[in-house]
């Protein structure tokens, strides 16, 4: 038997949850045990070995760390409108140079927000996000409504951890002392968990929410609300009363708002009803967000550039416009004459005509595993799995930056480390 | 016979933890090539599970394999499938101004494929 080492209060990267306890039980660089972890965060701690693949590819072929730098520095120095595009599955240290990386080069920077919440990154701009951490929740709320969103299956740990069944300061029985709300187009696994589940018309949100501002306020509404919504007007009528009558409420929404027909005008209702609410009560809004350290890459870009995702570096100042400079559209618009992708998969993710324009353009793409666009990348760095194999910080979904605490080390370079090499070489190149 | 449907794609815990074990492998593959319908659409339809069928939407099409949903589950006309290579093919490329294309409650006809083999 190999040697024997327990992690304690090891960090789990797969979810927007960042559950951070742990216990990995990891025998000869292998994580054997992930105690405490959800059935996705088994998959991804039992899954992350080491894989026996070349450090680098260029044009398909093994190459050395350093041939890739050099191939890899030379597209974006020589490209016209570079993109910097993922960033969702690695450290913010990492983030950090990929921006530094998309400023040099003049780039767009965007990140996998733009194709996940960068609807909700607008309408927080328009509206604002009444906010809270997820340690409030625990501790405060008693009516915790989830919109649009699978928490059974998408964050696991959530309901348990955070959000409706554990015992808090002001919520001493825990679930017994929250009332739990599910709004879904489909009857989905979580809904055994909560109270009241409200089965909503496919792409029927916004009508739906701005109903429910309207109740909220007293306005009288018709029976024709079930028929638009088909949400019956005396569940509504109940709901909106709920939500005046809380003493802590919070509405959790996923995709089911950001990737709908309406978008942003979707996330904008919801987030105004919030707002609305605190007239009577406390009433909070946050996003479910999906990869472990997607919310890092909003708050380092917006630190770094002052604009969350879909920000345009070529003038030398950043500019902000979703649809112009977002990935989805330099892509599909065809205007992208290089890429530089990190921990995510654009050709299995992006529409068809985004993938074929990627297809022709070269890229480059740091990612632990092999994907579609690491089969297509003109250079592709195999890296280590941040919070597995590497250190560094990421955000949770309620914007709480935590430590990594990795379990083993690995043969390859951390992401970080790779784009600060490449970083190097274009500065020299340019300089030269 | 084309039926008209909506499509919402959405994750599942298999899709999850398939996507752990690799993106390339079948598990993972098979999860996000599976449609779930409602069972009334099914039994109108003649759709029993593992029938193969054609989606098309404005932008693409993607063949996949149908699976009875859970009674209640889905509404009828309404169709889910797991996040990935499948559902982004029926995705359009207009984001409409917003970086990101309509991704769920997508416009799809649904058509049988060959039948089932026993
Ligand atoms: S809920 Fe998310 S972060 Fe927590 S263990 Fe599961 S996958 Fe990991």
């Amino acid at each position: 038997m190999g040697e024997l080492r327990i992690v304690e209060n090891a960090t789990c990267t797969f979810c927007g949850c960042v559950c951070d306890d742990m216990i990995l039980r990891v025998e000869d660089n292998r994580i054997v045990e992930a105690k405490n972890a959800c059935v996705l965060g088994k998959a991804w701690f039992l899954n992350h070995h080491i894989e026996d693949r070349p450090v680098a590819l260029v044009n398909g072929k093994p190459a050395s760390l350093e041939e890739a730098v050099q191939r890899a520095a030379q597209i974006l120095v020589e490209a016209r409108y570079p993109v910097v595009y993922g960033l969702s599955d690695t450290t913010c240290e990492a983030q950090r140079v990929a921006v530094a990386i998309a400023d040099r080069v003049g780039a767009c920077v965007d990140t996998t927000t733009s194709v996940c919440h960068g609807p909700s990154g607008m309408a927080f701009q328009g509206v604002g996000e009444v906010t809270c951490s997820l340690g409030e929740v625990k501790n405060r709320a008693d009516l915790v409504i989830f919109w649009g969103s699978n928490p059974a299956e998408s964050h696991p740990r959530h309901m348990t951890r955070y959000s409706t069944m554990p015992k808090g300061l002001f919520v001493p029985r825990g679930r017994k002392d929250r009332t739990v709300v599910l709004v879904d187009v489909r009857r989905t696994k979580s809904a055994p968990a909560a109270d009241i589940f409200l089965q909503i018309k496919p792409r029927k949100d916004f009508e739906a929410l701005w109903a429910l501002r309207a109740l909220v306020k007293g306005v009288s509404l018709d029976d024709g609300v079930e028929a638009e919504t088909g949400i019956p007007l005396a569940q509504l009528q109940d709901l909106a009363q709920r939500m005046k009558t809380c003493k802590f409420g919070v509405l959790f929404f996923g995709m089911g708002l950001s990737m709908t027909r309406g978008k942003h005008l979707n996330v904008e209702a919801a987030l105004a009803l919030a707002r609305d609410l605190n007239e009577y009560t406390k009433f909070y809004i946050k996003p479910m967000r999906g990869h472990g350290n997607v919310t890092g890459a909003d708050n380092v870009v917006s630190w770094q550039t002052g604009y969350p995702f879909g920000v345009s570096l070529s003038r030398g100042y950043p500019r902000f416009n979703p649809g112009e400079f977002t990935t989805a559209d330099t892509l599909a618009r065809g205007e992208a004459d290089a890429a530089l992708i990190v921990a995510s998969d654009p050709m299995a993710n992006f529409s068809q005509p985004a993938r074929e324009h990627l297809a022709r353009i070269p890229y480059l793409v740091l990612d632990p595993k092999e994907t579609p666009t690491v089969r297509h990348a003109a250079v592709a760095f195999t890296t280590a799995t941040y919070g597995i194999n590497t250190g560094g910080t990421v955000y949770r979904m309620d914007d709480v930056p935590l430590p990594l605490r990795p379990a083993f080390p690995s043969p390859y370079p951390s992401d970080e480390e790779v784009l600060k090499r490449i970083e190097r070489t274009i500065r020299d190149m340019q300089e030269n | 016979m084309l039926e008209p449907f909506i499509l919402i794609p959405g994750r599942t815990s298999r899709q999850g933890t398939t996507l752990n074990e690799g993106k390339l492998k079948q598990d993972y593959l098979r999860e996000t090539s599976t449609v779930l319908a409602n069972p009334d659409d099914c039994r109108r339809l003649g759709l029993n599970a593992g029938q193969r069928v054609r989606l098309k939407s404005a932008h693409g099409e993607a063949e996949a394999v149908v699976e009875p949903a859970k009674p209640g589950e889905l509404p009828p006309g309404v169709l889910f499938m797991a996040y990935g290579d499948t559902s982004s093919r029926l995705m359009g490329a207009d984001t409409h101004g917003t970086g990101m294309p309509d991704s769920k409650g997508i416009d799809v006809t649904l058509e049988i494929l060959r039948p089932m083999l026993q």
